[in-house]
This record gives C-alpha cells, structure tokens and sequence, in this order.
C-alpha cells in the first residue's frame, strides 16, 4: 500500500473542530438543558422544538443559512469583517459556530432527559442542608447526571467527527484550515482514490464504535442510578 | 418572643390553603388532618420550598417572609431540618458524607450538633463507610434525620418521616426523635397520620381540613373536641391524658395513675413512680350512668363526670358523641337512643365508666 500519498491534517483538523465544539456545546448546552428541565414556563415548547430542528432539516439549509449570516454580509461575519479584516465564512472559527448549532440537540437531549430524571428533590434536600442553587448544583445534581454528561459528550463529539453537508456548505474545502476528514473522503472517491478513502473510513467507523462501546460499557458500570 | 407566626395564603388548581397560625417554638407540634388537607403543603410553605404570595412568617424576631415588603429567606439560609417522608439520602455519597453535608455548609460558630453526638444518639456508627444504596429503610432514615440534626437547625419539620416503616421500625425510631426533643430542645413541627406517633410525640396539636386549620392548641385539649368527629378517623376519636404513676398492683397485674386529683387502673406498666405516662381513652370505650357506682359492676374506672355538651345528631345514625368534664375533657359515643332514656342535659352529673385504656410512655 502506497502511503505517501496520505495527509494527516484533517484527521488533526477534525478532531481539534470536534473538541473545541462539544467543550463549547456543554457550557451552552448545560443552562438550556437545565432551563428545559425545570421551567413552566410556555416558552419551553418554543426552545424544545428550536433546539430540535438540526435534526430534521437537510444540513444544506443550515449550512446556507449559516453561510450567508457568517459570510462578509452576513450580520455576524459582517461586523467581524469589519473588526478583523476577514468574515467567518470558509474559516476555521466559523466551522466551529456552524458544528456547534448543528449538534445542539445531540448534547441537549441526553442533559434536558438526565436533569429531568434527576429531578427536583435531590435539589430541594440539598438546599434544605444549607447548599445554595449554585452549590446544589455543583455537588448533587451534576453528579447524578453524569450518564447524562457522559451520553452528551460523546454523542457531541462523534456527530461533529461525522458532518458533512454542513461543514462544505460553511467551511468550503481549504486543506489545513477547513478540510475535514468528510470532506477529504468526499475528494479521494472523487478522484478514484479509493484506498486512502477506505483507510479514512475505516479509521472513522472503527473509532466510532469503539467511542460508543465504552460509553455503554461505562453507563451500565456506573454506580449511580437515579430511581 | 417564644412563638412563631406563620399566614399563608396559597392557591393550586382544586386546592386552597390558608392559615393563620401561632406555633410554640418548643416542644413537638403535630400537624394533623386527612390526605389533601395541606400539612404537606403547609410543611413546604413553612420550609420556604414554597412561596405564598401572600405570606408572613416570623420565627422569633426573625422574619422569614413578608410579602407586603417582599422578604423571603431561601430555603437555604433559613436555619431549619428537614425530614422527608423518604430518606432521600445522596446516593453518590457515603453515609458519613451525607451526615456531613450540610454540616459543612454552615459556620463554624453555628455548630452546636456534632457527628458523634448524632451518630451515638440514632446509633448509626457502624453504617458511616457504607452507601446509602446497602441501607434499610429504618437506618435510611435515622441517617436522615441524623443529617439534618447536624446543620444545627433551630426548627425541625418532619412530613411523616416514619410512614414508609413498618410498626416494628416505628417504634424503634420514636423513642430516638423524643431524645432529640429532650437533648437539644430543639422545636419539631410533625406531620402525622397515625395515633401511636401522635400520642407518643405530641405537645401542641393542629389540625388541618381542605386547606383551613380546624382546630389548634394543647393535644390534651384539642383531642377532644366534639368538631373532630368527621374529621379524624372515628377508630381515634377520644380523649387524651397526661397521667403519673401511683401505685404498682402485681398482685392484680395493674398499675395506678392519676391527674387532676383521679386515679385510674391500667394494665401493669414497667414503670417508676412517678414517671408520666400518657393514656387515650377512645370515645366509644366509655358509657355513662346517672347513678353512683356500687359495687355491683366489673368496671374499675369511673369517674364522677359533668355533661357539657351534646354534639349534633345525625338523624340517619344511631349514635351521638358526649362531652364530658373531668376536670379536664373526656368524650364519650353513647346511642341516640341511651341519649334519649337518660334524658341527658348540660350541667349534669354523670359517671363515665371507661372499658379500655391505651399507654404511651414518654
């Protein structure tokens, strides 16, 4: 097998991309998950459905959306264009942003579920022992979700390894800055390359599984169950 | 101040609490009354896990809630306990971790409760290192009670802590949640159905009815109202009294009590003279005769009685509930037909022949 021919940046570039997002997904998608968790309010319907749509929407339409809001007209590449010299359109960063929209639901769910599970009375028992909301939170109820953390990192990260459509739509095909590894086995079918497209692959399926089978493993060890 | 006030005026969908109370800060007050009439309600209102829009609430000089001038203390800054009907120990934790954590979260100069004191009194030493998963429930429970003893609260609330044991763990736990009154004086508010709890934890009784406190007050006196019959469950429904000991009899296997200048025969009870025992007399265990008692009957308590109320007739029943006075109440459920032949009025003199007796030891 010729190697010489292979590049290792979008392997590096995806999973620095996938990383950087699902640390990004947890720190937004923790409040909403939170909020989705304990509000009545009538709004949460509203944010339910919001934070769903990526699932059902053609990554096109997002990624034409996103291209156009990021792009150098854009309302978010716009003023960055005119802060930096550059919009977010075919740029790492607004890679980042688009990864980060299009997994919020695989991060918010399993959060939104857990928290639910969780309840309110491990809350209420902690805050009766003096611990205030923030303290309640920290020491009782992430513990007691952390399947549910568990379930969300994972399915974050493995869902930005796997995007597409969205990724080529926002981020274009520029090698070392926005080729990932997608991308790059989108070009080699393209070209015939056939075996540094099966070693990607492969690669990808393999460490999929392999991802995915210890978190199983890790959920069905975990000592603690939330009755 | 010594008391603590406490008006809510909560709203849910089908439910309606509103109360006006005054609570003694000391001894045990239960609160009382069938499922759906808001002890647990109210529990939450006084624990700050529920907020009346329309509250005030003052333990001591303290203000908890005043909604005209918008305080509300957080459940978390109010020095209180709470026991759940569940243990609902932290199940990431260990048992010495769950004893400790709220004992952590309050200051130094606050920590008059401390692990060993816990741990000796609910006698839950050798459970420290283990997981609350490998607990039984009546340990469960002693965990909890242990843990929120140690953030030094300086008001318990209880909401049945004890309705998920069975009668032998009931018993084991009372005695434990007496000590805790006598040890550290610390005030309970107690939540209860069942009489045997009652009897052997009450001081001050509130009882409570679709969202509206019917009666409150002494349990000596409370226990005796005429009001209660349809309230409380008829199999409870009597008097309750705080008696002391005289006289052992063992040649008849009975022991003598009095209060208020009477004495009474009950079975023969481990006790010291001296030692107060609590007796309830249900209402359907007495009768009443106009004539002086002779000799010629096996009953051995009769107390010389005055009538003091008739309690409504229900024309459909056949029976009607007597107050008497025997220097404190005493209640008595004749027939509407005895009523009638007796031709009882008011003011009467009366004797109460009393067929059975329940003992609690304090």
């Amino acid at each position: 097998m010729d190697f010489s021919n292979f590049d290792s940046a979008p392997i590096w570039l995806t999973l620095k991309l996938a990383g950087i997002t699902v640390l990004l997904l947890l720190m937004v998608g923790t409040p909403i998950a939170w909020w989705l968790a304990h509000t009545r309010s009538r709004l949460r319907v509203f944010v339910e459905a919001t934070v769903a749509l990526p699932l059902v929407l053609p990554p096109t339409v997002l990624g034409f959306y996103l291209l156009i809001a990021l792009g150098p007209e854009g309302w978010l590449g716009g003023p960055v264009k005119a802060a930096t010299g550059s919009a977010l359109s075919f740029t790492f960063t607004g890679l980042i942003i688009a990864s980060t929209l299009y997994s919020l639901p695989f991060v918010v769910q399993p959060l939104h579920s857990t928290f639910e599970a969780v309840g309110k009375t491990p809350l209420e028992t902690a805050w009766s022992l003096r611990a205030s909301r923030w303290d309640a939170f920290l020491t009782v109820a992430s513990p007691l979700a952390l399947r549910g953390y568990i379930t969300a990192t994972v399915l974050g990260f493995a869902h930005t390894l796997g995007e597409f459509g969205v990724v080529l739509m926002v981020g274009g095909n520029i090698p070392g800055k926005t080729k990932v590894i997608s991308i790059e086995i989108y070009d080699r079918v393209e070209v015939l390359e056939y075996t540094e497209a099966h070693i990607l692959s492969g690669g990808l399926l393999l460490f999929s599984f392999l991802v995915l089978l210890t978190v199983y493993t890790i959920n069905r060890r975990l000592p603690i169950h939330v009755t | 101040m010594n008391d603590f006030f406490a008006n809510f005026d909560v709203s849910f969908p089908g439910f309606h609490l509103q109360t006006r109370l005054t609570i003694p800060k000391s001894g045990v007050t239960v609160l009382f009354g069938p499922s759906g009439s808001g002890k647990t309600t109210l529990l939450r209102c006084l624990a700050g896990l529920e907020r009346s829009p329309k509250g005030l609430m003052q333990f001591g000089d303290t203000v908890w809630q005043d909604e005209t001038q918008g305080i509300f203390v957080p459940v978390h800054e109010r020095p209180i306990g709470l026991v759940f009907q569940e243990p609902r120990l932290f199940p990431h934790l260990s048992v010495r971790s769950n004893l400790l954590y709220g004992f952590k979260r309050i200051p130094v100069q606050e920590r008059r409760i401390f692990l060993n004191d816990v741990v000796e009194i609910l006698n839950i030493a050798h459970l420290l290192d283990r997981r609350p998963h490998f607990l039984s429930g009546g340990e469960a429970q002693r965990v909890a009670i242990g843990r929120a003893l140690l953030t030094s609260p300086k008001l318990l609330l209880m909401d049945e802590p004890l309705a998920s044991l069975d009668h032998q763990r009931k018993q084991e736990i009372l005695p434990y949640i007496r000590r805790l009154q006598s040890k550290w004086g610390i005030p309970i508010i107690y939540i209860s159905h069942s009489l045997e709890e009652i009897l052997q934890l009450v001081d001050t009784l509130i009882l409570l009815k679709a969202g509206r406190v019917v009666a409150e007050g002494p349990a000596t006196e409370v226990f005796s109202k005429l009001e209660l019959r349809g309230i409380i469950n008829s199999e409870i429904l009597g008097a309750i009294f705080d008696t002391r000991v005289i006289q052992h009899e063992p040649e008849f296997g009975l022991t003598r009590v009095q209060f208020m200048g009477h004495q009474l025969h009950v079975p023969g009870q481990e006790a010291k003279i001296g030692q107060s025992i609590r007796l309830h007399i249900h209402s359907n265990d007495v009768s009443i005769v106009t004539s002086p008692p002779d000799s010629r009957t096996s009953v051995l308590n009769i107390l010389e009685a005055t009538v003091m109320e008739v309690g409504s007739i229900d024309p459909a029943g056949y029976s009607v509930d007597i107050k008497l006075d025997v220097g404190q109440t005493l209640l008595a459920t004749i027939t509407r037909k005895s009523l009638k032949n007796l031709a009882l009025e008011p003011g009467q003199k009366v004797y109460a022949h009393i067929k059975a007796i329940k003992m609690v030891h304090e």
